[in-house]
C-alpha cells in the first residue's frame, strides 16, 4: 500500500513506558538515526530516581522526548506532537503535554483492568472517550511483538522485551529514518546472543512493515536536512562532552588528568566516561566519600596534576571545606557541578540551576571562586576546557555548573577540529624569585604575577623550592604563617582581586538584537539558553523587539554587564530557581531586573517565556 | 652514605647526590609546640633519620591535617601541605597516586585520624596508598585546650567532659589492622632509637604504614604514657615486638605470651611453661590474627602489657602502583589516546 508522504519542518516525539521497557534506549537510537539524516535536534530524557521503580506505576514512567527540525533548533520542543504510551501509567503521566489533534500511539496491551486501577482509571481511557481530543492509533505492541517472533528460540519474556524495538520500528517508518545504525547497535550490543539479536532486528522490522501495511497510519512524513554549517557531526550529551573537554584540557595544558569522584545522579557518569579512557593518562580515583575526592584532586594538583572533582549540589555542599583550602592554597582545581533539584537529596534526576548562590557564597570566610556554566550539551566540552584554563592559569579552584538537563539532553555537535583548541600554559615555577636582604636567594610561593596576581606554582620534585602551604593565612608574598591583622586584610582583598582580574581575559558580553532597537533583554545562564533563544525567536516573529545575552562567566561577571544591563528598560532573567542570579545582578549593578522562575524539574518551555517577554513589551 | 634500605617503596624516588644531615631538614620557621611537648623529640627524630634514606629532598612531602602535631609540616624543609582537619589521608592519596616519585609522609593525631577523619584514615589503609602515616597519639585534643580524643580512656574528666567521658575507646593499632593494613607499627616519642627503627621499616614498606606514636601532651593530659616511660615500671609493661623472635618482657625478662587451647593468648611466666611454648612474633603472618591479639593485650587503662614495634608488615602491591599499572596497560594495548578521534566517536555524518 502506498501511502500519503507529507513533508514536515519540526516534530517532537516522546517516548513513555515503565522503567524496564526500554525508553531511554529507544529515544537514543531515534536520535542517532535522525542525526545521522542530517536534521538539527535536541532530546530530553526524563527518568525516575529509583533504578526499578515499581512496575506499571506513574512514578516509574520513564521518558525521552527529542525534537528534529530542517533548521536550527535549541530545544527538545514544548509539547510532542506524538506521545508514544506503552502503558496506562505512561499514559496518565504525559497526556497532559499532548496537545489536541496530536498523535497519540498506544500499546493497547497493557491496558488490563489491573493495570488501569493500579493508576488509578476507574474506566479504560481507550474507551471512555477521554482520548477522543487526539489521533488515536491503539496498537497492540506487546502482542504483535510475540507473534512476530513466534519461530525465534526465545522466551516469551525476552520476546515482549524486543516490543520496544517494534515502537521503534514502527516510528522509523512513520518518520522515514533508516535501520543501518540501529542494527550495528544490536549487532554490537547482542553479539555474544545471536538468537536476541535476531529477534530485535526481526522485531524492529516487523513494526516497520506494520506502519506501511496498517490502516491506522495514513500518512508518512519527512523531514528535510537542516542547513547546518558544513563539517563532521555526532549527537552528543552534555556528561560525556565535559568529559572529552577535560581530557582535552589536560592534552592542551600537558598536565595529567586526575579525577577524584565520589558516585552521585546526575554527575556519575563523567566518572564513567572518563574511567574508560585511560589510554589518555587519565587516572580516576573513586573516592570513598565526596570530601575525599575532592581532597585526592586537590592532593594531585598540587603535585602538578590537572586536580578535578565531580559532583551534584549534595556533594558540592561536603567539599566546601576543602575548596576553601584550594582558594587558600591557590591551586588549580576543577569542581563540576551538575546541579540537579534541591534541597537536599531533592530531585535526583531532575534539573534545576539552584546551586549558584551555593558555588558563589558556600563557604566560610571571603572565599571567591570563579564560576563557568555551560549553555547547551556540547557546550559542556569548551566549557570545561574554559574552566580548567583558569583554574591552572590562575592557581584556583573553578566550579563548572552543568545540570541535569545538559548532562542528559543531547545535539548535534560539529566536532571541533583538535589544531584549533586553545593552549594552557601551566609556567611552573623552576628559580627562586626572590632575593633576601643578605643575597640568599629565596623562593616565595605568595609572590604574585603582578598582571594576572597569580601566584607561582612550585610542584614537589622542583629543587630548591621546597616550602610549605596550608590553610593558614600567610604573609602576602614569602607565604609564611602570618597572624597580622593588615596583612589579613591585603590577602582578602588580593585574593578577591586575583578572581576579578580574570574578567581581564574573556571577552565582552556579546548581546543579540538583531534590530539594535529592542528595549526588553531576556539574559540567562546556563542551560535555559535553549528555551531563551527560542522564546526570543518566536517573539520576534511576531514583530516585537527582544534582545538575548547569556552569560558563561558567573564570577567573576563580563566587565561590559553593568553597561548591558543599564541599556534597556527592562531586564528579564529566566532562571530554573527562585531568582539566584537576579540577586546577584540587583546586588552587584542595582538594576532591577525582573525574574521569571520556575522550579518544576524541567526546562523552560519556550511559550511560558514568549508570554513573560511579550508581556514584558507590552508593560513599557 | 648510610647503609642502603632495601626500599621498595621508594624506588621511583630520586636519590640525593649530596649527603645530607638532619640540619638539612629543618626550615627557618621557629617552631611553636608547647615547651616539653612530645612533638619535639618526634621531629627531631624524623629530622635526624630521614638523610639516612638518601633521597633528593625536594622529593619528599609532607602532608598533615589539623591539630598540634598537624603544625609538623612547616617545621620540615621539605615540601609540606597542612590541610583541613582529618583530610591529609584522601589529599595524600590523589598527591602519591599521580606522583610516584615521592616520598610522602602524613602526620596526623588521634583527633584528626580517627575522629573526623576516621573515614579516610580506614580508606587509605584498605587500598595501601603508599603513604606513612606518623599518628601521634596524647589520648587528649590538645589545639582545642582539652577535650577528650577517640583515644581518650573512658571516664576521663575533660573541658568537655566533667562528669567523666562516656564512650568506648579506639584502639590504633586494632583498628588499623581491622581496616586491612599491611604495616601496623607502634611507638614511644620518647624512645628515640626505638621510633627511629620503626620509621626505617616504615620508610621501606611498600603501601601504607601506619606508625602509631604514643605523644606526650605536657599541657593537657600530661604523663598519659607515663606507665611506659618511667624507668622503673616501664620494663614490667612494654612488650617490645621483634619478628622472629619470641614475645618475652619483664624486668627479668620473665614474662612471655603463649597461645592457649581455646585459641586466644596470654601473658605467663615463662619458667611455668618452657621457653618453647612463647609464641615467636611474626609480623609477615598473612593472617592479622595474631597481630590483632597483641593488640589488645593491654590494659588500656593502667597500659600494663603494652606491646610496642610492628605488628603487622606483609607485602602487597600498593594502591598506586596498580593504578599506573592500569593507566600503562592500557596505554601499551591501545597507544596513546587520539583527541581527534575521541571527540569523533563512533556515530557521525556529514553536512556538505
Ligand atoms: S597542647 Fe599538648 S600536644 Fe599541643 S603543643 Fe602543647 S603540649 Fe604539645
Amino acid at each position: 500500500m502506498s501511502k500519503q508522504v507529507v513533508q514536515v519542518n519540526r516534530v517532537v516525539i516522546r517516548f513513555a513506558g515503565d522503567s524496564g521497557d526500554g525508553m531511554q534506549l529507544t529515544g537514543d537510537r531515534f536520535t542517532s538515526e535522525t542525526g545521522g539524516l542530517g536534521n538539527d535536534l535536541s532530546t530530553l530524557p526524563d527518568f525516575p530516581a529509583e533504578i526499578r521503580a515499581p512496575a506499571g506505576t506513574v512514578p516509574g514512567v520513564s521518558a525521552f522526548q527529542l525534537a528534529f527540525a530542517d533548521h536550527d533548533i535549541t530545544t527538545p520542543g514544548d509539547a510532542p506532537n506524538v506521545l508514544v504510551a506503552m502503558n496506562p501509567a505512561a499514559l496518565k503521566a504525559n497526556i497532559r503535554d499532548l496537545p489536541r489533534g496530536a498523535d497519540l500511539i498506544v500499546n493497547t496491551d497493557e491496558f488490563t483492568k489491573r493495570a488501569l486501577e493500579k493508576v488509578g482509571f476507574t474506566a479504560n481511557p481507550l474507551e471512555d472517550g477521554t482520548l477522543d481530543p487526539y489521533n488515536v492509533h491503539a496498537v497492540a505492541l506487546t502482542s504483535q511483538t510475540v507473534a512476530a517472533l513466534k519461530s525465534f528460540d526465545i522466551t516469551k519474556k525476552e520476546a515482549e522485551r524486543a516490543k520496544n524495538m517494534y515502537a521503534l520500528g514502527l516510528l522509523s517508518w512513520l518518520y522515514s529514518r533508516g535501520a543501518e545504525g540501529t542494527r550495528r547497535f544490536l549487532e554490537k550490543k547482542f553479539a555474544s546472543k545471536p538468537e536476541i539479536l535476531a529477534a530485535n532486528l526481526a522485531a524492529f522490522e516487523a513494526g516497520w512493515s506494520f506502519g506501511e501495511t496498517t490502516e491506522s497510519f495514513s500518512v508518512q512524513y519527512e523531514i528535510a536536512p537542516a542547513h547546518l554549517p558544513e563539517g563532521t557531526y555526532r549527537n552528543i550529551s552534555g556528561n560525556p562532552a565535559l568529559a572529552a573537554g577535560l581530557i582535552a584540557a589536560s592534552r592542551v595544558s600537558g598536565l595529567p588528568l586526575f579525577l577524584g569522584s565520589y558516585p552521585i545522579t546526575p554527575a556519575s557518569d563523567i566518572l564513567h566516561e572518563l574511567s574508560k579512557h585511560k589510554e589518555f593518562g587519565v587516572v580516576t580515583f573513586q573516592a570513598e566519600d565526596e570530601i575525599a575526592g575532592v581532597g585526592a584532586a586537590l592532593g594531585a594538583s598540587y603535585g602538578g596534576a590537572l586536580g578535578v572533582t565531580t559532583t551534584s549540589g549534595p556533594g558540592v555542599a561536603l567539599k566546601s571545606e576543602a575548596i576553601g583550602l584550594a582558594v587558600s592554597l591557590e591551586l588549580p582545581l576543577v569542581i563540576v557541578d551538575v546541579q540537579r533539584g534541591g534541597p537536599s537529596t531533592g530531585l535526583p534526576t531532575k534539573t534545576e540551576q539552584s546551586d549558584l548562590l551555593q558555588a558563589m557564597f558556600g563557604r566560610n570566610g571571603e572565599s571567591p571562586v570563579p564560576i563557568i556554566a555551560p549553555q547547551s550539551p556540547s557546550d559542556c566540552f569548551f566549557a570545561a576546557i574554559e574552566a580548567s584554563r583558569i583554574a591552572i592559569e590562575y592557581r584556583t579552584p573553578v566550579i563548572l555548573l552543568s545540570d541535569g538537563y545538559l548532562a542528559n539532553g543531547s545535539e548535534p555537535w560539529l566536532i571541533p577540529d583538535v589544531s584549533t583548541l586553545p593552549t594552557i600554559d601551566p609556567d611552573f615555577a623552576t628559580t627562586t624569585n626572590h632575593e633576601a636582604a643578605d643575597g640568599t636567594k629565596e623562593f616565595w610561593p605568595y609572590l604574585r604575577d603582578p598582571e594576572t596576581l597569580a601566584r607561582p606554582w612550585a610542584v614537589p620534585g622542583t629543587p630548591g623550592l621546597e616550602h610549605r602551604i596550608g590553610g593558614l593565612e600567610k604573609a602576602d608574598g614569602i607565604g609564611s604563617i602570618s597572624y597580622d591583622a593588615d596583612n589579613h586584610d591585603r590577602m582578602v582583598r588580593l585574593r578577591q582581586a586575583k578572581v576579578e582580574a580574570i574578567a581581564r581575559s574573556f571577552g565582552p558580553l556579546e548581546v543579540d538584537d538583531p534590530s539594535g532597537e529592542a528595549r526588553v533583554l531576556v539574559l540567562g545562564w546556563g542551560s535555559t539558553y535553549g528555551p531563551i533563544g527560542a522564546a526570543c525567536e518566536i517573539t520576534r516573529r511576531t514583530g516585537a523587539l527582544v534582545a538575548q545575552a547569556h552569560l558563561r562567566h558567573l564570577n567573576p561577571f563580563p566587565s561590559n554587564l553593568g553597561e548591558v544591563l543599564r541599556a534597556y528598560d527592562k531586564v528579564l532573567v529566566p532562571e530554573m530557581n527562585l531568582g539566584q542570579l537576579s540577586l546577584l545582578l540587583r546586588a552587584k549593578y542595582l538594576v532591577d531586573v525582573v525574574g521569571v522562575n520556575q522550579v518544576r524539574g524541567m526546562p523552560f518551555k519556550s511559550t511560558e517565556l514568549v508570554d513573560a517577554i511579550i508581556a514584558t513589551i507590552e508593560s513599557l | 652514605m648510610t647503609e642502603t634500605l632495601p626500599m621498595p617503596s621508594l624506588r621511583l624516588v630520586p636519590k640525593s647526590d649530596d649527603l645530607l644531615s638532619a640540619k638539612d631538614f629543618k626550615s627557618d620557621q621557629e617552631v611553636r609546640w608547647c615547651p616539653g611537648c612530645g612533638d619535639y623529640a618526634i621531629l627531631s627524630a624524623v629530622q635526624g633519620f630521614l638523610p639516612e634514606l638518601g633521597l633528593k629532598r625536594e622529593n619528599i612531602v609532607f602532608v598533615s591535617g589539623i591539630g598540634c602535631s598537624s603544625r609538623f609540616p612547616y617545621y620540615m624543609n621539605t615540601y609540606g601541605m597542612h590541610s583541613i582537619h582529618g583530610r591529609a589521608p584522601a589529599i595524600a592519596t590523589g598527591l602519591a597516586v599521580s606522583r610516584p616519585d615521592l616520598s610522602v609522609w602524613v602526620v596526623t593525631g588521634d583527633g584528626d585520624s580517627l575522629s573526623i577523619g576516621g573515614n579516610h584514615l580506614i580508606h587509605a589503609l584498605r587500598r595501601n596508598v603508599n603513604l606513612k602515616i606518623l599518628l601521634f597519639n596524647n589520648r587528649i585534643y590538645g589545639l582545642t585546650k582539652g577535650q577528650y580524643s577517640p583515644t581518650s580512656e573512658q571516664g576521663k574528666i575533660t573541658k568537655s567532659t566533667p562528669q567523666g567521658s562516656l564512650d568506648y575507646a579506639f584502639n590504633p593499632v586494632s583498628l588499623a589492622l581491622g581496616a586491612e593494613a599491611t604495616f601496623v607499627a607502634r611507638t614511644i616519642d620518647s624512645d628515640r632509637k626505638h621510633l627511629t627503627e620503626v620509621l626505617r621499616a616504615a620508610a621501606a614498606h611498600e603501601g601504607t604504614a601506619l606508625v602509631e606514636i604514643y605523644q606526650n601532651c605536657n599541657i593537657f593530659n600530661d604523663g598519659a604514657w607515663e606507665p611506659l616511660k618511667d624507668s622503673d615500671v616501664r620494663d614490667d609493661n612494654l612488650i617490645r615486638l621483634s619478628h622472629g623472635e619470641p614475645i618475652r618482657f619483664g624486668k627479668d625478662n620473665e614474662k612471655g605470651v603463649i597461645r592457649t587451647s581455646d585459641g586466644h593468648i596470654k601473658i605467663v611466666h615463662v619458667d611455668e611453661v618452657g621457653e618453647e611454648s612463647i609464641i615467636r612474633h611474626d609480623a609477615h603472618a598473612k593472617d592479622p590474627g595474631l597481630a590483632f591479639a597483641l593488640s589488645r593485650l593491654a590494659n588500656p587503662r593502667t597500659l600494663t602489657n603494652s606491646p610496642i614495634g610492628i605488628f603487622r608488615d606483609i607485602e602487597r602491591p600498593s594502591y598506586d602502583r596498580l593504578v599506573r599499572e592500569q593507566v600503562e596497560a592500557v596505554v601499551a594495548s591501545q597507544g596513546s589516546g587520539d583527541l581527534q578521534a575521541l571527540l569523533t566517536g563512533g556515530d557521525t555524518w556529514t553536512v556538505s
